[in-house]
């Protein structure tokens, strides 16, 4: 009736998990308990969970990746510590079994449930307004996407309270993540969380192409769209370029797992290493899919707090459109030393140098466009400079690695666990905070705290230094990855170091929460009345903060790049227009339902509740059908309303 | 948004056009190419007619067309409003799919020229 | 405003951008890279099928199971049902319901003999001991062909639903978009399945 679920997949005997989930389980309760108390409910359906609106999934998408942080960076910190404490006749506090699975679900977690919702959220909030337009091209199949990602990222949270995660690494390697080797539910837990988030993600990846392809402003031609536009586009035909790979894949690992098929097993001419191979055809693309939003938001902020126009946008444009298409060119540099010939091996190796040039045009491009500017430091700056040197030096170690035969000699240490945190993290996450900052007024209708956010900046920055430099440095002196156990006392002193520098990101994170916390306390003061905080240069502000659900009362007519820029020269952002009424897509709890349903398919699929996950399957199609059926799924906001809206807003500005 | 579609670029549904039976006309074109290239797909592979090493080659070839039938016929390529994104998007399509394919097969080969076979393992 | 600011050199302003595409030019365009990236799903399982089409682990291969008398009977509906799906959808345009059901009626009867042709295929080969969990080959194959049989099955599901539609709702804008995205759903199937044939039963029954 119930599959392989039975009682002995709660942790009563694992001190760690036991005591994690039921702290887990009292905040959820607390949480659920506060709303119920003050009533906001209705309020949470009504606004948020049902909500078709790019900007309030954006923001929910943002809060899930914001959330996820704190797991995937506890599981970092645990790492950390086991490293530090285990070496020599000490085994730490960590048995392998469990240090497996947490650096596993670390992995797994920052990548798919941190660092995508992260770059999604932002692109939902953004793209849109920066184009002029009211919503992204399916609203509703914009709310499906966040919710199957929100599945997602509980089924993996759930493998903490029932059963155990995967002891695999994040990339779940065969054989080891065959039947064989892995027979308990981890990898099921990872396979499927990811293959329903997954779903989400390359249906988001639609839509936001449909988007910026088929929707702008009139007037906006291609070469007049914000670089950030240029970026998510690019991002997200690697989304879908790239993800129905990784889903092909799993699915057939999943094949092998349940139905006894044999693509990666050892017998019956399986093949492990294809699946590395077909892995990394996705997973290389995978990070540029992360890290060109955050060129695209640096691109934002650094000409906005250097008070210039981007410098190079025509090759920003182009470096970006040959990042996308290269990136399908080099997975193999992930697996040199798995034993493919030198022709190959040198083949992908001169790709991963060339793939590092358009990178190094949009440096130049940054730096000029900040030479002979007023640069200001506000945060969203001191992450962006922040950014430029230490990716510089992240992508220096990646051109290093592309070399093959240095890779044989680093591969699989911490030398290569260094690159890719400090890619990563200098990239992406300070990408995300840069952008964080810089949005956060346009989405809450107030500023963050600046000094907090110095704080929190300085010490991610200083943090991370003091937390990788000594994995470089252990790297070249032979220390693998994964280690459970230290081997060679003489690493202590560094990885003390490695320990420091966890802790100060630790303190960086406090920043942040104060940061907010403070800014919150503190709003009525730091509200921003005319919509443009930061004195910027893009259409997203010229509305008000938080825009109003229509975003635009009247599409913009562009004309230039950095439209909005153009509207303050000409006076035009403060000139009041005539407005008709505007139809406005209708909430929907379909989201909601299809990841209702996607979660029981998921845990059932896991722990082999046949019966129900195919009753799950038919509920999503039942409810796809019924809501294919539904009319009037339209509202209609009235002229007067927005006029006043807007005349609320024109007061402030003018 | 029903009642707001802008009709620029959709015909107006119910009015008989000049092009009308040229579509007809177009499809069936289409059909009886692609039946034409199916069949000689399978007389290819089934019969000496082409020059035996050859015919995974004329069989790629006949694919193509019969791909190329379907989507100039069938699917409009190459015709239509806004027509450019919808090229550039299948070039975009064929290229990932090109590299898939052929850097699996080059990579695997390539791997399994490199590496002991599984029967000379010793035992274990 | 600087040159570089400036339209597209050559443009004149009526040839500019002009705003947001129709309804039915996005949703059609938005099915169109779905399509396409159902299409990249469908190369990672030709890759493995390429990659593993030779490792039978001591069992059946290709040439031993193929029958390409009904594999050219399964391409030969599918084609037609193109055809009849193709022409369906025209007279859905012009709004033409009892011709639109006719077609619909043609194309759902021939897709519908090429499930039973593959499932009778697939069941005998299980029979013979020549089932997925044989060798690599085997699951390839059958992930591979069954993926698509499995796409089909969900299209003749989709008409079902839409020709209900039509019935309830008539032929109207929203309906014809639907109408666009399953024909275009259709023609591709018919389009991996040429890959397919090909790839699979006439390369490997050699």
């Amino acid at each position: 009736m119930l599959g392989r679920l039975t009682w002995d997949a709660i942790p009563f005997n694992e001190p760690i998990p036991l005591v994690t989930s039921a702290v887990l389980g009292i905040i959820i309760l607390a949480v659920f308990g506060l709303i119920t108390l003050k009533g906001w409910w209705r309020y949470l359906w009504d606004e948020w969970l049902t909500s078709v609106d790019h900007k309030r999934i954006g923001a929910m998408y943002v809060l899930l990746g914001l959330i996820m942080l704190l797991r995937g960076f506890s599981d970092a910190i645990m790492m950390r510590s086991q490293q530090a404490i285990a070496i020599g006749a000490s085994q730490g506090y960590l048995p392998p079994d469990h240090y497996d699975q947490i650096f596993s679900a670390h992995g797994t977690i920052m990548i798919f449930f941190v660092a995508m919702p992260l770059v999604v959220g932002m692109m939902n909030f953004v793209v849109p307004l920066q184009l002029g337009v009211r919503d992204v091209a399916f609203p509703v199949l914009n709310s499906v996407s966040f919710w199957l990602t929100a599945s997602g990222a509980l089924l993996i949270n759930a493998s903490l309270v029932i059963g155990n995660f995967a002891r695999t690494g994040w990339m779940n390697y065969p054989p080891l993540s065959e039947l064989a080797f892995s027979p308990d539910v981890g990898v099921d837990y990872y396979l499927w969380s990811l293959q329903i988030s997954g779903v989400g993600t390359l249906l988001a990846g639609i839509n936001m192409v449909t988007t910026i392809l088929k929707l702008r402003a009139p007037g906006m031609t291609y070469f007049r769209m914000p670089v950030f536009c240029w970026t998510a586009l690019a991002s997200n035909m690697l989304i879908i370029a790239a993800f129905p790979v990784l889903t092909a894949t799993f699915l057939m690992l999943l094949l092998d797992r349940n139905l006894g098929m044999h693509f990666f097993t050892n017998d019956a001419g399986g093949s492990a290493m294809m699946y590395v191979n077909l892995f990394w055809i996705w997973g290389h693309p995978e990070v540029y899919i992360l890290v060109l939003p955050a060129f695209g938001v640096f691109s934002e902020v650094v000409a906005t707090f250097s008070g210039k126009a981007l410098f190079g946008y025509r090759s920003m444009v182009l470096a970006t459109l040959a990042i996308c298409v290269l990136s399908f060119t080099v997975w193999l540099h992930h697996f040199f030393t798995m034993g493919a010939g030198a022709d190959v091996n040198a083949f992908f190796g001169i790709m991963s140098m060339i793939i590092a040039v358009p990178t190094g045009v949009k440096i130049f491009n940054w730096l000029f466009t900040m030479f002979h500017g007023r640069v200001v430091f506000e945060p969203p700056m001191l992450w962006s400079i922040g950014f430029m040197v230490t990716f510089v030096i992240g992508g220096m170690t990646g051109v290093l690695l592309a070399v093959p035969p240095v890779d044989f000699v680093v591969h699989n240490t911490v030398f290569l666990v260094a690159h890719f945190h400090n890619v990563i993290i200098g990239g992406v996450l300070f990408g995300m905070m840069a952008g964080y900052n810089y949005w956060f007024p346009k989405v809450f209708g107030f500023t963050l705290d600046a000094r907090w956010g110095k704080a929190s900046f300085w010490c991610w920055f200083l943090g991370f230094y003091l937390a990788f430099v000594p994995l470089y440095l252990l790297g070249l002196m032979g220390m693998p990855r994964r280690l459970q156990h230290i081997p060679d006392p003489t690493w202590e002193p560094l990885l003390w170091v490695a320990e420091l520098g966890s802790v100060v990101i630790f303190i960086g994170i406090l920043c942040q929460a104060a940061q907010l916390y403070v800014s919150i306390r503190t709003r009525v003061s730091r509200r921003d009345r005319t919509g443009d905080p930061w004195n910027a240069r893009t259409l997203e502000w010229s509305t008000a903060s938080p825009p109003p659900p229509y975003n635009f009362a009247v599409m913009p007519n562009v004309e230039t790049i950095d439209a909005f820029w153009e509207m303050k020269e000409t006076g035009q952002h403060a000139a009041r227009q005539t407005y008709e009424p505007i139809e406005v897509p209708r909430n929907t709890p379909m989201g909601l339902i299809t990841a209702f349903f996607a979660v029981i398919i998921g845990f059932c699929g896991i722990w082999h509740i046949w019966w129900l996950a195919v009753l799950g399957l038919l509920a999503v199609v039942v409810t796809a059908a019924i809501f294919g059926w539904s009319e009037h799924r339209e509202s209609e906001i009235s002229a007067a309303e927005i006029s006043r809206i807007e005349d609320a807003r024109l007061r402030a500005v003018g | 948004m029903d009642g707001a579609d802008r009709p620029l670029d959709e015909r107006t549904p119910g009015v008989e056009h000049q092009e009308s039976r040229a579509d007809f006309l177009s499809y069936t074109a289409g059909f009886a190419l692609a039946v034409l290239l199916t069949i000689a797909s399978f007389v290819v592979a089934q019969t000496n007619l082409l020059w035996s090493p050859g015919v995974p080659v004329g069989l790629i070839v006949l694919a193509f067309a019969q791909i190329g039938v379907h989507l100039v016929f069938f699917l409009h390529m190459g015709s239509g409003p806004d027509n450019t994104n919808n090229i550039l998007a299948l070039a975009f399509g064929l290229l990932i799919v090109f590299l898939v394919i052929t850097g699996s097969c080059w990579i695997m080969a390539n791997l399994n020229t490199n590496m002991m076979p599984m029967s000379v393992l010793p035992p274990h | 405003m600087t040159a570089i600011d400036a339209a597209q050199p050559g443009l004149a302003p009526e040839q500019e951008y002009a705003g947001p595409s129709s309804t039915r030019t996005v949703v059609g365009y938005g099915f169109w890279i779905f399509l396409l990236s159902d299409i990249i799903m469908f190369s990672g399982l030709f890759a493995a099928y390429a990659v593993l089409w030779a490792n039978t682990a001591g069992g059946p291969t290709g040439g031993e199971l193929f029958d390409l008398r009904s594999v050219f009977i399964e391409t030969a509906c599918l084609l037609v049902s193109s055809y009849t799906c193709g022409l369906g959808a025209l007279f859905a345009e012009r709004q033409h319901r009892e011709r639109f059901y006719i077609f619909s009626v043609l194309t759902f009867i021939l897709g519908g003999a090429f499930l039973f042709i593959e499932i009778t295929e697939f069941a005998n080969m299980i029979g013979k001991g020549a089932g997925p969990s044989r060798s690599a080959f085997l699951s390839a194959f059958f992930t591979l062909v069954g993926m698509h049989g499995a796409h089909v099955t969900s299209g003749l599901l989709w008409q079902v639903y839409m020709v209900a539609q039509v019935a309830a709702k008539g032929l109207r804008p929203h309906v014809l978009r639907r109408l666009l995205c399953f024909s275009l759903f259709w023609h591709a199937l018919d389009i991996i399945w040429v890959g397919v044939f090909t790839m699979v039963y006439l390369m490997g029954a050699r």
